[in-house]
Parts: C-alpha cells; sequence; structure tokens
C-alpha cells in the first residue's frame, strides 16, 4: 500500500491504494468518476484516456504511482458548470456518439490533438490522430465530423478568452 | 412535422450524461456489500475436467468462495436453451448438445466457464483464480467445420452424431434443378463468410444481488433485452419465478447482437448471490469478450446461379455449412435458415431457389445472431454471384441486376418472404449518380496511367427486418412471440412517460420515441421522457435487435398514444362543451376544430386526475397501453457502390468514394438513421477488409485481443455519401422499414466487388488484406 497525492479536477487526492492499482482504478473505483471507461485492457480502444499534465494518456496501462504529484482531468473535469466544453456541444451537435462508451475517451484524446496540432486540422490527420480510440458504433464519420467542428469552436473560445 | 416532430433532426436527449461522463453503465454501479467474481475458464478447446482443487485459494486474503460446474449442476439450475427449433430434411429435430452454466464433466471451447472465484475485490478474485488447480485430460479438437463433417472427426456432443446440428433444406429442388440443367449459363461460386467477433466496446456485465427475506433476485446486466432475459432465467434456467426476478439494463454500450442473448455469467452470479449470500459483481475483460461474446457469421457456402439467353436468372442452388462453435447459443439456430435463407432471392427475380445448410458443431465459441445476422451472408453471397455473372457474361453488373430486379410489389419469392413494396430501379439510379458511375471508365484509365489499380463494386441488398410477426415465426419454429409493448402514463401536470419493451443501446430511442409524441401531440420533447430497460417498471417487451424498435416498437407506442388521445378527445369534448368528432390536437391544444374553443393539454391532463368533471362513467387517470405485433417483415433495400484504389506493390486498399442509397421508409430523425448507416457500413467493411476471428486447427482462438484482432479504426475507413431514396412501408402505419442493419449487410460485397474489379481477379475471400490481396494479384 502506498499513499499517491495527486490532482483530479482540480481537486487535491490524497488515497492509500495497492502499488498494483491502476490509474483507471483509481478514478472508477475509488474515486467514483465512473466516465472514464475500460473497453480492452490492451492501450488499444483508448475508452479510458484522461489527460495528466495535459497531455492525453492511457489510464489502463498507467500504474498510479506513475501519476504521483500529477494533475489529472477527466471527462467530468471538462466542462465549466453547465458550459459544455467546446470538443463535447461538437459532439453532441454532429451526433458523434452513440452507446456513449467510447465517447469520453474520444473526448478527451480528441481535445488533446486540437491542441498539439493548435486546431489546424484535416479529415487526413483527424483519422489518423484517431487511431488510438476504437468506436464499433459510429462508424467514425460524425466523430471526424465533430472534431473538425471542435477545432474551430475551440480556436474561438481560445480567442475569447 | 414540427421542430422536434417525425422527420427533424433533433440532437440526442440522451447525449449529455454521455459526454459529460455521467453515464450508468452496469460496471459503474456499485452495490452495498458487493463481491467480485473471476472466472476460471479452460486454455483447451477440448477436455475432460478431471478435477478442481480450491483448497490453496480458499485460504487466500479475500476470498469468499469458489464454485464450480459441477455444484451449478446439483443445484438444478437448467442447461442453455436454443429459443428456435429447427427440422432436419428428414424430419428429425435439430441435436441440441447439453450446455451447463459452468462446464462439470466436458469442456468444449477455450474460454469455457469450470469454476468461478468470488472475492471481496476484482484483484483479490484474479489472484485467487490463479491458485485453483484445474486438472484437465486434453482430447482431439476440430475447429473447422469440414474438419469436422470428416468421418474420424474428434466428436463434441453424443447428441450429435457426426458434429451435425441440422441438414435443413428450404425451396424446390428439382425445380432448381431444372434450371440448372436447361440453362444458357450458369454462374458456379465458393464463398467463406468470415467469423467475425462483434466487439461492443462496453464488455459484457453483471450484477447480481439476492435478497434473502423476500427471496427475490435483482439483476443489473448488459442486455437488449431485458425482459427476454427474465423470461428465460426464469422458465428455463430456474433461476426463480418472473415476478421475484428485476432485470435491469441500465446504460449499455453498444450490442449489435451479442447482448441480446443470456449467457453463464448471468446465470452464475445470480446462483452465486444467492449461495454467497451477497451481491456478485463480473466484468468481463477484452479478452474474455473475444472468448464468450458469441461471435458471428463462418459460413462456407457453394453456390450455383442459372442464367438463359437473355441473361435473366431462372435459379439458384445454395449449399452452406454453418459454423454454430460448441454449443447452440440462444436464437442461433435460426440465423443460417430463416435469417439467411429467405433473403437468397435478394432484389431479384428469381423463379426456383433451393437452398441446404447444414449445421456443424466445433470447438470455438458458439456463433449466433451479429448485427443482420445471415443476411449478411446472404447479400454478400447473392451480390458476389451478380458481379461474378456480369464478368462471365461480359455485361455490366448495374445493367445486370437491372435486367432482373424485382419491379413489381407485392412480390412473392420462393422462400418464404413477400416483398411488400421498394423500387430498387430508385435506390441504383440514385447510387449511381452520386458515384458518377457513368465516369468510371476515365477514372479506371488515369488511375492506370498513375500505376493504381481502381475499381468499382456495386451492392444491391436486400433485407427483412421489423422482427417479426409473431404467428409467423412460430410457424418456423420460433419459442417467443415477437411483437412489442408500449404505455402511455400522462402525469397530471401534462408531461408525458413513455415505457417501452424497446431498448436503446446507442439507437437514440429517448430522442427518436420522443419525436412521435412531439409530433401527435404538439408538446416540445422535453415534456416527453422515455422509459425503458427495467422489468419492474415496463410491463413487457421483446427487447431490440433485427431493426425492430421503430417498425415495431414504435408503433406499439403509436398504438398506446390513439388510445390516450381518444380518451383525452373525449374529455376535452367534455370541458368544452362539443362533440368528440370535432376534436383535433394541435401545438399542445385540443380544440374544436373550426372554432377558437380549445384546451391546453395539461389541463385535459389534470381534469383526467382531477376527476372532478368527466364524461359519465369514464374512469379517472390518463394511461393506456398496448401490444403491437407486426404483419408482416419490412423491407430494407439500397445500392452500395465502392470505388477504390488497390497499391499493387503492397495490395493495400485505399477508398476513393463510398456511396449508400438506402430505401428505409419513413425517417423519424435522419441525424441518426445516418448514424446507423455509417456504424453499420464501417461493421461491413471491417469484415472485406480488416476483421477475421481465426481458430487454429486445435480449436486454439488466436485473436483475442485488440492487440490481434484488426478492428476498423477512424483511418481505415472513409466518410460516406448517403442518400434515402423512398417507399413507405404498407404494413405499418407510420410506414417504417428500420435502419439499423442495412449497413453491415450490403457493404462487404460492394467491397469486394470493387476490390476484385480492381485487380482483375474474381477469387478473393474476405478480409481481403494487403497481404491476401497482394498474393491473389501476383498469384499465376
Amino acid at each position: 500500500m502506498s499513499t499517491v497525492k495527486l490532482t483530479v479536477n482540480g481537486k487535491a487526492v490524497a488515497v492509500d491504494v495497492e502499488d498494483r492499482t491502476l490509474l483507471v482504478q483509481l478514478l472508477r473505483d475509488h474515486l467514483n468518476l465512473t466516465g472514464t471507461h475500460v473497453g480492452c485492457d490492451t492501450s488499444q480502444c483508448g475508452a479510458c484516456v484522461v489527460h495528466m499534465d495535459g497531455k492525453a494518456v492511457k489510464s489502463c496501462t498507467m500504474l498510479v504511482g506513475q501519476a504521483d504529484g500529477a494533475s489529472i482531468t477527466t471527462i467530468e473535469g471538462i466542462a465549466k458548470g453547465d458550459e459544455l466544453h467546446p470538443m463535447q456541444a461538437a459532439f453532441r451537435d454532429n451526433h458523434g456518439l452513440q452507446c456513449g462508451y467510447c465517447t469520453p475517451g474520444m473526448i478527451m484524446s480528441a481535445i488533446d490533438i486540437v491542441h498539439r496540432y493548435g486546431g489546424q486540422l484535416d479529415e487526413a490527420t483527424v483519422r489518423h490522430e484517431l487511431e488510438g480510440n476504437i468506436c464499433r458504433c459510429t462508424g467514425y464519420h460524425n466523430i471526424v465530423k465533430a472534431v473538425l467542428d471542435a477545432a474551430g469552436r475551440m480556436k474561438v473560445s481560445q480567442a475569447a478568452e | 412535422m414540427g421542430v422536434e416532430g417525425i422527420g427533424a433532426r433533433v440532437v440526442r436527449k440522451e447525449d449529455k450524461r454521455f459526454i459529460t461522463g455521467k453515464g450508468r453503465y452496469v460496471d459503474d454501479i456499485k452495490l452495498q456489500g458487493m463481491t467480485h467474481a473471476h472466472f476460471i475458464r479452460s486454455p483447451h478447446a477440448h477436455a475432460k475436467v478431471k478435477g478442481i482443487d480450491s483448497s490453496a485459494a480458499l485460504k487466500m486474503p479475500g476470498v469468499v468462495a469458489v464454485l464450480t460446474g459441477q455444484e451449478i449442476v446439483d443445484d438444478k439450475v437448467g442447461n442453455l436453451i436454443c429459443g428456435w427449433a429447427i427440422t432436419s430434411k428428414d424430419g428429425s429435430p435439430m441435436k441440441m448438445g447439453a450446455w451447463p452454466a459452468m462446464a462439470p464433466e466436458t469442456v468444449r471451447f477455450v474460454g469455457q466457464a469450470v469454476a468461478v472465484v468470488i472475492a471481496e475485490s476484482k484483484n483479490l478474485a484474479r489472484d485467487a483464480a490463479e491458485a485453483v488447480v484445474v486438472n484437465y485430460e486434453e482430447l482431439p479438437a476440430v475447429a473447422d467445420v469440414h474438419a469436422a463433417i470428416k468421418s474420424g472427426a474428434p466428436q463434441l456432443h453424443p447428441e450429435a452424431p457426426g458434429n451435425q446440428v441440422y441438414d435443413w433444406v428450404i425451396g424446390d429442388e428439382g425445380a432448381a434443378d431444372a434450371a440448372i440443367a436447361k440453362a444458357a449459363n450458369v454462374v458456379k461460386l465458393d464463398v467463406t463468410n468470415n467469423r467475425l467477433a462483434p466487439n461492443a466496446m462496453e464488455p459484457r456485465a453483471a450484477i447480481a444481488d439476492y435478497d434473502s427475506a423476500e427471496e427475490h433476485f435483482t439483476l443489473y446486466t448488459t442486455s437488449q433485452n431485458p425482459h427476454v432475459a427474465r423470461l428465460v432465467l426464469s422458465a428455463f434456467y430456474n433461476i426463480a419465478p418472473e415476478h421475484k426476478l428485476r432485470v435491469i439494463a441500465p446504460d449499455v454500450g453498444g450490442g449489435f447482437g451479442s447482448k441480446i442473448f443470456i449467457y453463464p455469467e448471468e446465470m452464475v452470479a445470480l446462483w452465486a448471490s444467492k449461495k454467497v449470500g451477497r451481491p456478485v459483481k463480473w466484468t468481463g475483460d477484452r479478452t474474455e469478450a473475444f472468448l464468450t461474446d458469441a461471435h458471428g457469421r463462418d459460413h462456407v457456402t457453394h453456390a450455383e446461379m442459372a442464367f438463359d439467353a437473355n441473361n435473366k436468372i431462372i435459379g439458384l442452388k445454395v449449399k452452406t455449412y454453418a459454423n454454430f462453435g460448441a454449443y447452440m447459443s440462444l436464437f442461433s439456430s435460426s440465423v443460417p435458415t430463416y435469417l439467411y435463407a429467405t433473403l437468397l432471392s435478394g432484389q431479384y427475380n428469381i423463379p426456383a431457389i433451393h437452398a441446404e445448410v447444414i449445421g456443424v458443431y466445433t470447438n470455438t465459441t458458439p456463433v449466433d445472431a451479429y448485427r443482420g445476422a445471415g443476411r449478411p451472408e446472404a447479400s454478400y453471397l447473392i451480390e458476389r454471384l451478380m458481379e461474378t455473372a456480369a464478368r462471365q457474361l461480359k455485361v455490366d453488373p448495374a445493367a445486370l441486376r437491372r435486367t432482373n430486379f424485382i419491379t413489381q410489389f407485392p412480390h412473392q419469392t420462393p422462400v418464404i418472404m413477400a416483398y411488400d413494396t421498394g423500387d430498387f430501379n430508385a435506390s441504383l439510379d440514385a447510387a449511381m449518380k452520386a458515384i458518377d458511375y457513368a465516369g468510371f471508365a476515365g477514372r479506371k484509365a488515369k488511375a492506370k496511367a498513375e500505376g493504381k489499380l481502381r475499381g468499382i463494386g456495386v451492392s444491391c441488398y436486400i433485407e427483412a427486418c421489423g422482427i417479426a410477426p409473431s404467428k409467423a415465426v412460430g410457424s418456423l419454429g420460433a419459442g417467443v412471440g415477437l411483437w412489442e409493448s408500449a404505455e402511455v402514463r400522462v402525469n397530471p401536470v401534462g408531461t408525458i412517460e413513455v415505457l417501452t419493451g424497446s431498448h436503446s443501446h446507442g439507437q437514440g430511442h429517448e430522442t427518436t420515441f420522443c419525436q412521435l409524441v412531439a409530433e401527435r401531440l404538439g408538446v416540445p420533447i422535453s415534456q416527453v421522457s422515455i422509459v425503458h430497460g427495467d422489468t419492474d417498471k415496463v410491463q413487457f417487451g421483446m427487447g431490440t435487435y433485427g431493426s425492430r424498435s421503430a417498425a415495431v416498437g414504435l408503433t406499439a407506442i403509436l398504438k398506446a398514444m390513439e388510445k390516450m388521445e381518444s380518451k383525452a378527445k373525449k374529455i376535452a369534448a367534455h370541458a368544452l362543451e362539443a362533440s368528440e368528432g370535432d376534436i383535433v390536437i394541435e401545438n399542445g391544444e385540443f380544440k374544436v376544430a373550426g372554432t377558437d374553443k380549445a384546451i391546453a393539454f395539461p389541463m385535459v391532463a389534470l381534469a383526467a386526475y382531477t376527476a372532478h368533471n368527466l364524461p359519465d362513467g369514464m374512469e379517472p387517470g390518463l394511461k393506456e397501453s398496448a401490444f403491437y405485433d407486426p404483419t408482416n417483415f419490412t423491407f430494407p433495400a439500397g445500392t452500395y457502390i465502392c470505388e477504390l484504389e488497390v497499391d499493387a506493390g503492397t495490395g493495400k486498399t485505399s477508398f476513393v468514394n463510398f456511396v449508400a442509397a438506402d430505401d428505409f421508409g419513413r425517417l423519424i430523425n435522419p441525424m441518426i438513421v445516418e448514424g446507423q448507416v455509417h456504424g453499420g457500413l464501417v461493421q461491413g467493411i471491417g469484415q472485406a477488409l480488416l476483421e477475421h476471428a481465426i481458430y487454429d486447427a486445435n480449436g486454439q482462438p488466436v485473436t483475442a485481443s485488440f492487440m490481434d484482432y484488426a478492428m476498423p479504426r477512424a483511418d481505415d475507413v472513409p466518410s460516406f455519401n448517403l442518400s434515402h431514396t423512398t417507399t413507405l412501408c404498407p404494413g405499418n402505419p407510420l410506414g417504417i422499414k428500420g435502419c439499423g442493419e442495412a449497413g453491415a449487410i450490403g457493404a462487404s460485397a460492394a467491397v469486394i466487388n470493387a476490390i476484385t474489379d480492381a485487380i482483375g481477379k474474381n477469387n478473393l475471400e474476405m478480409p481481403a488484406t494487403p497481404d491476401r490481396v497482394w498474393r491473389t494479384i501476383h498469384a499465376a
């Protein structure tokens, strides 16, 4: 057992966990943040993607100890109160989700993609960058549309800040 | 249509919880005192279980119990059933091998459970499972259908000599043989329809909670049909009578057929929860999904299609071997028979058809319905045959299809189905226009000049959906009726709850079903909520599969709405001192036609519940229910055309364009319909290019994770160009045909037809991986 201290969605957290605990287990089982999902256990599907210090990571393949001292943002932490993050809004408006299971990971990966490319994205780039996130429902068509749409919205909202 | 009525592109009501991480899937639920289950599964494809030593595991920290297959048999939990009886051509019933929830004596596929560890946490259960010693005596195994039916092959079940489940026939063999004998041309084709793993993104999960005081069970599970689960668990598996068993399927992360079935894990969780006196949770991991979720497809087929001198089809003869895996899953028997062979007429006038289907046991994961279920196999076969025929007869593939299209409706095929309506030329025209079919030759020549092999492939599919008319399926062996139920509850303040037996696991019912209410009453959809997925709330239901929720489930809601509206009109007429026949419903008001007299819907609702001034003899309240049984299947149909390029140096396929022209009848929400098509198309493309659940000759699965099984990813597939041609379905009042499976049914043939066109060689099996395509190009 170890005590791990980290920040999750802006709140300081200190928990005693078994050393083998995965970051996703900490989020789901200890902190009840069940928006982060497990879809494959092998780092392939991306349902578990969260942000660690602003970068997308697969929380099913990271021990909690590796996140000691880090700042974690999950799907529950990106909206500002009732105001959705532009990526969340774009997924809804473009019907970029169906069953919703891959959606949190998709959204967290997509935000990271937009940041890394400074919003300069085209369809081929989005498709290539999403290769670590599997969706079985949408055929990706509307996810790609949503990410491109959000890239524009995020630029506008950043400019406004 | 209003802004939120039928035909409107309304964004989904359910999305907010999913995009904010507030969805509630089974694994998100925690119960007080909950324990965790981990199954001990066979590493062998075929073996005797000689002994299970759990003594070391029982001493480990946090272990509550280790339960075995013998104990579940001793407790008289029923064997798994197959709910559709198929009769062989010799009149004998299908041969069912016994399938206990955990194997007491013999395991017949890798992954079959023999015992379960119940512990205080998931990790502790896994740790203890490592310490359970199972002594197996390995037996010879067989994974391939042809190997399984050879004499001397390892035998799976004493009940099924020769590993044969059934040998079933449909149609007129004499007529088909005669057509082939007199044909000007006969086109022959051998095709394999590759085995697929459905892979809904949410792994299956179950939480069982037994209340010993009430002798009552609650099961939270990843089900597409919680009432069917309760029925089967109660009537056949002896878990508890129905009134003592509540099944809840909350948010479910995709199904595609694989979550129709009632699996051993749910049965064991329920049984174990009573055994240990605490709630038991099991959540599968992805490899367990590959090993235990029912797989799809896996046919090997030889077909011969006969043409006359005018290129008209005069007969079709088909022989299919269907691999069922080690056991008959819940609806498996119907998939390669009544859901496959009945669609072998495709969109074409074929006067004589005969099909023989031989079901075979192998030491592999059971096979059952996966998106399309039988219809993709039929569509792929027919559309590969048509393409092969066009090449052999040296005619344009689109023109050959047009020559043979059914154009008069209703049309009785020789294989049971009576197509009610359609316009196959219209969807072919729309798709050809969308892809500029006429300009393809020029594009192909240009690509050739640039060193690229370009191809185009057409696929004209038809499917039977809206499953299903109960009397018809009952006469064909189904163990259940396939109607749907609904209840409309108007609250005293005029808000509306619609309870439905359909289940949404991505389809967006919480939006589309509200749109019907908005259409009829003119109320905003925010005033309506859809309740589903809980046997304690919803009176009954057959669930969601077979593209049935709109055609059958929504029609049941319409029937309940009509009853509710009829009563509400009586109340309004009484209040307005008008004749009931003069009341019309507009924009949320009940009006006397042609006057300015009106009463708002909430006031009608309030009047129903205050009951101070109702018509004489009327019961208070405003709540109606209905059961709707469809009169026929529905027949969505359409044309998909794919244009692509193949790199001759690597065998890699790149999409240039993919167009879809579908006829789904009336669309409730085109945005959601398009989403269904996109997803289906990618599952069809996945089958054509990437996906294959592979076993070695000894029955070891070699594709049991996403590292090994090629799921379609965003950069494997194109964006799509969709359009709709519409003939309204005459079989239901809304004119709906259904859209959930079309993409998966029609897409794979379009892709393979295009690749084989590009490379100029017709023999190519799915998945057309770069390796396989390269070998085909370079084969002598």
